[in-house]
């Protein structure tokens, strides 16, 4: 073998060259892919808004099934929904919102029950109008919070009463497979479909460890050995339907305000 | 040197990189939960060890050996992220059930084992072959755990539901553990021992013989 493989002219030469290969092909590859890759989450995000709505087709293409959704954006503070434009609205991204200071406010320790620090200022909203007569039959609301490992990220959606659950899905988590993970349990989440959120203007909605009594309206089974994701899932769900998250909104909506 | 079937072969069961070398066994615990994810990851580490076997062969006469292990590392890394793209790309769901695990394949040490140990000391193309041989070995032992795991972890097969579980009205009642990654520990155990019992070859020499009981005597 060559003896001048480890002259320090040699060694720089074969690092640099390396370098220079290996970063033009993973730059190459990141480039090429990402309008595939970016077109695949956000089919996964609207694949979930239209299952929390309880109306996916799986033989239907997601992009042609979202287009019965409206997409607005609520300001958290006010419980109405600002004013911009079509453009503004579909850029808007609220998970990217919450972790700028700019476009999310710092929560207290006491008001942050789902524990995650920052809550963006506005929130996308998705109103699913079947029959098209004008009036929204189901609301998609994002809704996140931690559970055991991860932070749970999903949608619920409410019939048009603003009180009755029509569906819920997480998107996103990283709970332990067939524990935490259950959370994904299709016969789990189909339990969530027409209880009620609130017990005289209260969150009730919550799991039950042990399992929910039978016609509780209010009671959701607990996981089996996830104790603390099935908290968190508590916890998300009445901090987001609470003060702090979309109850203002809710109100405005029953109330026809808006 | 050793012939081209021999290289391709020998490491799924006479010299296979987890039962015998015991190598990469952080990753066969974490993805083997379910048959798609452990078929998933098999086919991402093969292609990575084989073609960093490959790349780091066609070098190996050019690399100074004061930065060797540098210059392999570099050429995993590349191939790991460019593999990470292509399946958030093209197999999204499966993608995100990996997590972060098929970025982890740059620490999994049957990749860093073969090219050191193998790639720079033979052509591109026996190389390139010894990468999808132990690549192979290593998804043998990961689909058989997988297969034990889904299928009494959560009565079902790539998905597929196979023994009908008492939540969704079955008569099968799941193991839980078997879902929880220390299980894949006593399912590797058992793999390792049904080999070594076939064959004994591969039984290690102890390193120290366990001296005899001594009976502790009164004083006299």
């Amino acid at each position: 073998m060559s003896s001048n493989n480890d002259s320090i002219k040699k060694t720089l030469t074969v690092a640099l060259s390396l370098c220079i290969v290996c970063s033009v092909v993973v730059s190459g590859a990141a480039v090429s892919l990402r309008s595939q890759q970016q077109f695949n989450a956000e089919a996964e995000r609207k694949r979930n808004i239209v299952q929390a709505a309880g109306v996916y087709d799986a033989a239907k293409p997601i992009t042609e099934q979202f287009k019965q959704f409206e997409t607005r954006v609520v300001d958290l503070s006010t419980g109405l929904y600002v004013d911009w434009s079509d453009e503004e609205i579909a850029a808007y991204d609220q998970r990217k919102a919450a972790s700028e200071p700019a476009t999310s406010r710092q929560l207290d320790k006491s008001e942050d029950i789902a524990s995650i620090r920052r809550q963006a200022n506005y929130a996308s909203v998705y109103l699913y109008d079947g029959n098209q007569d004008g009036e929204a039959d189901r609301v998609v609301l994002p809704i996140h919070g931690y559970g055991l490992w991860s932070t749970l990220y999903g949608f619920m959606a409410l019939e048009s009463d603003v009180n009755t659950v029509a569906g819920l899905t997480f998107y996103s988590h990283a709970e332990t497979p067939g524990l935490g993970g259950e959370v994904d349990n299709p016969a789990w989440k189909a339990q969530w479909v027409g209880k009620n959120v609130y017990d005289d203007g209260e969150v009730a909605l919550r799991l039950v460890k042990g399992g929910a009594a039978p016609g509780d309206r209010y009671g959701v089974d607990g996981l089996a050995g996830a104790t603390l994701t099935g908290r968190g899932v508590s916890n998300l769900v009445n901090f987001w339907m609470g003060d702090s998250g979309f109850s203002g909104y809710l109100t405005n909506l029953k109330e026809g305000k808006i | 040197m050793a012939s081209t079937k021999e290289v391709l072969v020998s490491p799924i069961f006479a010299n296979n990189p987890i039962a015998l070398q015991v190598l990469g066994i952080c990753s066969a615990l974490a993805v083997t939960s379910s048959m798609t994810v452990a078929l998933v990851m098999s086919i991402a580490l093969t292609v990575v060890t084989a073609f960093s076997n490959l790349f780091v062969a066609m070098i190996r006469n050019h690399i100074p050996s004061s930065i060797r292990i540098i210059v392999q590392m570099t050429v995993i890394a590349s191939l790991v992220i460019v593999v990470d793209q292509v399946l958030k790309a093209f197999a999204y769901e499966i993608s995100k059930q990996l997590s972060v695990f098929v970025g982890l394949i740059i620490t999994n040490c049957i990749v860093l084992g073969r090219a050191e140990a193998f790639a720079m000391k033979n052509p591109p193309g026996l190389s390139f072959l010894d990468g999808i041989g132990n690549g192979l070995g290593y998804s043998v032992v990961l689909l058989a755990v997988g297969f034990v795991r889904e299928l009494f972890g959560a009565g079902k097969l790539f998905g597929i539901e196979i023994l009908p579980l008492v939540t969704e009205g079955g008569w099968y009642n799941p193991n839980g553990l078997l879902l929880l990654p220390p299980s894949a520990f006593f399912l590797i155990g058992i793999f390792i021992w049904v080999l070594r019992s076939v064959k004994p070859a591969q039984v290690e020499e102890p390193e120290y013989s366990i001296a005899k009981h001594t009976v502790a005597k009164e004083g006299v």
